[in-house]
């Protein structure tokens, strides 16, 4: 049986009076402070020296050491289009995968629930494209599924009157999203299954036994049940597919053009074809500042999924 | 008496119904699944065709099946696989040497202000990495830790502890107070009440623990690709070197695609319990 955690105080195990000798607290926080230490050096460090680089013109590949040039980098982030169409892609591609992932992930959950033949095995094959290492999956679409001569989708679908169509030129976007879509559907349902399978069965046969039809029961029942499932993949699902790198690294390289080009592969391009630190430095900063403003919400919304009471 | 409607009295044409209704939700999922699994499957036919059966219209189903493509992926994959083995191994060791303390202290005997740490440790999970990634490169360029196997070591254990300290601290909650309350009566310190009550306990979650972080650290390619070249590259980056710039190369893209994939799918199929509680960091158990 799974249960969403409570995130309530841990049980204290003994009572502590007011005054907490210093020796004791220390003795507290002793073991958390290689974790802490370490994640602040390794996570933070790197974006103060963002920062820092980010009021600097430096290319990496000449010998010029870096200079400081005020907020040039800065006004170029914000009068480029490169960078707001990356940001926008950025989102869309988020969005609109998470959003189909997720009720993919629900209807396949619904249909996992239910009892049949072989309902391990199919869930077993369900969950695979989430284990496919990314950068074999973005490759294996490029090539063999979707190549345009002699790709499988093209083969499948010439029923359907679908001929050599080249997925990667004339649909990019659609395509780096569909591999996003595939590989995360599993991840969306595997939680909500867990919901599902969380519902104490009483009160479905209570509603049953009111006559309540199908759908009844599951917008007044089921889907309250997995509200806080269906946020808590939604979530994380954004957290992992607003980095995505490798699909369109290995699939479009970004293109053609720049329809592709989300955040991650434009700070990828400045650094390795630009050769710009200063430059990927303001991005950088400008996509943290965004991001702290999403994750501000973000983190509102973990607590209270965790159930997490403000005491 | 009330009569209690009972399946087995029900009439024949209606129970016909609904078996046949279940059947066809069965067959429903069934084509679902296959359909999800098929690229897999076809990454993995392809990677036993000669290159030439490869690339054909239509596509063939029938062929007779090589290990040419898979010899070819094991003679080439040496350096790669090696070091991803080493960052995997290494940054999911230090994960746990420095997630288990880190949770013990969030959890079982809690530092005062406990939630604001749980709430860093899952902040630094939003923040990009990919943000940094100009200055990383500097940074690594600076301490000559550029194309070295530590630096991916550094920051895939970076990228795991978060995970790892929410999850292993959701498996100390569950050690049961009455476990930790005859600990103490016994005298035992910290150490030993970690040593000898918890880490027994808790040794599955561990292990489950230790196969999500191995997994993100086995399948990472950001980080990979852009600060290490030849001393440190890894699997994902031999996936790359297996698509040439010209000629055929589908089927020895499948069969090194399998290669890098099956590891991680069997320890995905074997702990699919466990992947579940360790994805969504120990909310859901």
């Amino acid at each position: 049986m799974t249960v969403l955690e409570d995130l309530a105080p841990p049980p204290e195990v003994e009572v502590k009076p007011r005054g907490v000798s210093r020796r004791e607290r220390w003795q507290l926080r002793l073991p958390l402070l290689p974790a802490l230490i370490y994640t602040i050096v390794v996570t933070q460090i790197p974006f103060l020296v963002t920062l820092w680089y980010s009021f600097q013109s430096y290319f990496w590949n000449t010998p010029a050491p870096a200079s400081f040039n005020g907020l040039a980098n800065y006004k170029t982030v914000f009068t480029s289009p490169a960078f707001r169409g990356s940001l926008v892609r950025s989102v869309v591609m988020t969005v609109v995968a998470v959003i189909v992932a997720m009720i993919l992930g629900v209807l396949f959950a619904v249909l996992l629930d239910r009892k049949f033949l072989g309902r391990s095995v199919v869930r077993t094959l369900m969950i695979t494209p989430f284990l496919v290492m990314p950068a074999a999956a973005a490759l294996v679409w490029a090539g063999p599924m979707l190549d345009p001569q002699f790709g499988l989708l093209n083969y499948l679908l010439q029923p359907f009157g679908v001929h050599h169509v080249a997925w990667l030129s004339t649909h990019a976007l659609g395509s780096v999203i569909l591999v996003m879509i595939w590989q995360w559907t599993p991840f969306m349902m595997l939680i909500v299954l867990a919901g599902l399978q969380s519902q104490p069965s009483d009160t479905l046969e209570a509603a049953k036994v009111d006559g309540a039809g199908p759908f009844a029961t599951f917008r007044e029942l089921t889907f309250p049940h997995l509200r806080p499932y269906i946020e808590l993949g939604i979530l994380l699902g954004s957290i992992y597919l607003v980095n995505v790198f490798d699909a369109v690294r290995l699939m479009t390289n970004g293109g053609p053009g720049t329809a592709t080009t989300n955040l991650p592969f434009y700070l990828f391009q400045q650094v390795n074809n630009a050769f710009d630190i200063g430059g990927a430095a303001a991005t950088g900063v400008v996509t943290v500042i965004l991001t702290i403003i999403v994750a501000t919400f973000a983190l509102r919304m973990f607590a209270r999924v965790f159930q997490f009471e403000e005491a | 008496m009330t009569a209690i409607p009972v399946r087995d009295h029900e009439p024949a044409a209606l129970r016909l119904r609904r078996m046949s209704g279940q059947v066809g939700w069965g067959v429903l999922a069934w084509v679902v699944g296959i359909a999800f699994f098929l690229p897999v499957l076809w990454m993995v036919i392809t990677a036993f065709k000669p290159e030439s059966a490869a690339q054909t219209w239509p596509p063939k189903f029938v062929f007779s099946p090589t290990l040419a493509q898979f010899r070819l992926v094991f003679s080439g994959w040496g350096p790669f696989v090696t070091h991803s083995l080493i960052a995997t191994t290494v940054s999911t060791v230090l994960v746990l040497l420095l997630g288990v303390p880190g949770a013990y202290a969030l959890s079982v005997h809690p530092v005062p202000h406990w939630r604001d740490g749980l709430f860093f440790f899952i902040s630094t999970k939003m923040l990009p990495i990919v943000a940094a990634i100009g200055p990383l490169y500097v940074i690594a360029l600076k301490t000559h830790l550029l194309d070295s196997i530590w630096v991916l070591i550094i920051l895939y254990t970076a990228m795991n502890l978060p995970l790892a300290i929410w999850l292993i601290r959701s498996f100390m909650l569950e050690v049961p107070k009455e476990m930790l309350e005859a600990a103490e009566l016994d005298g035992a310190g910290r150490i030993r009440e970690i040593g000898e009550v918890i880490l027994p306990v808790i040794s599955p979650g561990l292990v489950s623990t230790a196969l999500i972080c191995v997994i993100f650290a086995w399948n990472e390619l950001f980080l990979a690709l852009n600060l290490t070249v030849t001393n440190a590259a890894t699997m994902p980056m031999f996936l790359i070197s297996s698509v040439p710039q010209e000629g055929l190369y589908l089927a020895h893209l499948s069969a090194a695609a399998t290669v890098a994939s099956v590891p991680v799918i069997l320890v995905g199929w074997i702990a699919q319990r466990s992947l579940v509680r360790g994805l969504s960091m120990g909310a859901i158990k």
